[in-house]
């Protein structure tokens, strides 16, 4: 596993560098977060290196799976990483970027039984699968038993389709939708990394509007 | 009337799962949120649509 090394930047000259771009208040509203992401795939790494490179205090990453030669043409893998736990694959990317970053990672499958272990710690849960039933399943689950968390779901980023579709809706004060909501992979028949990108790039943008209580009104 | 996904439906009175069984939505693949809260899965039976409800039916599609 990656370690901090001397040339790195310290904790403070990171934070201080988030500072200057973020300003003192952002910073600390970021750096103090706590935000699971379900999913490690193309939403979910994507996802995660956004939040890091913002100062996220601690991400919560969860996977069952191992990457794969057919993840690297959409998820922040690189190809000496296959065969490992994406969640360990995952930690050791972030920590390049993000040395200073806490890091909680869980390699099961989210199921209705262990999720509540698994997200007490988080104020914001990204939904990242890629399976429409687990999509489904989870946002049923938080909203009905973690009413006081923020949900940050995605739909809809397969095919060609026009990169200005993807957008993010507020469906409740607590939950938050990003995609088209209409490009299903097995209808499309592609994913292609730069559309799952915008889509993650929404998740995760849509993250840090809520840290910074800057609400979408619809 | 009740506003289901932006469009006006004269189905007040009916419960939340009759509705669903007259359109082609998934029950497996879907949320629904009902004047700003989520309905509860075990509660589609039991909660009755009035009128000036506002629906909307998340249907979720894959990929991720």
């Amino acid at each position: 596993m990656w370690e901090v090394v001397d040339l790195f930047p310290t904790k403070e000259e990171w934070n201080k560098a988030l500072a200057e771009r973020h300003g003192k208040v952002l910073q600390k509203a970021f750096s103090s977060a706590t935000v699971a992401i379900c999913g490690l795939g193309g939403l979910g790494s994507h996802i995660a290196i956004s939040l890091a490179r913002a100062g996220l205090g601690k991400l919560i990453l969860i996977d069952f799976d191992k990457v794969d030669v057919t993840n690297l043409h959409r998820q922040q893998y690189k190809a000496n990483q296959i065969g490992s736990n994406k969640t360990d694959a995952l930690s050791e990317n972030l920590k390049e970027i993000a040395p200073h970053i806490n890091l909680e990672a869980h390699t099961v499958r989210i199921t209705e039984k262990n999720a509540a272990g698994l997200l007490k710690d988080a104020e914001i849960i990204c939904e990242a699968f890629d399976d429409a039933e687990a999509k489904a399943m989870l946002t049923n689950l938080v909203l009905e038993a973690m009413p006081e968390k923020f949900l940050v779901a995605a739909s809809g980023m397969a095919g060609f389709g026009s990169a200005n579709t993807v957008k993010t809706r507020r469906i409740t004060s607590k939950f938050y939708l990003c995609g088209d909501e209409v490009s299903d992979v097995q209808s499309e028949g592609s994913l292609v990394s730069s559309r799952v990108m915008l889509c993650a790039a929404h998740q995760a943008h849509t993250v840090l509007r809520i840290l910074a209580e800057k609400f979408e009104t619809e | 009337m009740v506003k289901i996904n932006g469009k006006e439906l004269n189905i007040a009175g009916k419960t939340v799962a009759e509705y669903l069984l007259t359109t082609p939505y998934d029950p497996k693949r879907i949320a629904v949120e009902r004047n700003g809260d989520i309905v509860p899965k075990s509660q589609y039976g039991k909660t009755i649509l009035k009128d000036g409800d506002s629906v909307e039916v998340v249907s979720f599609v894959g990929g991720g």
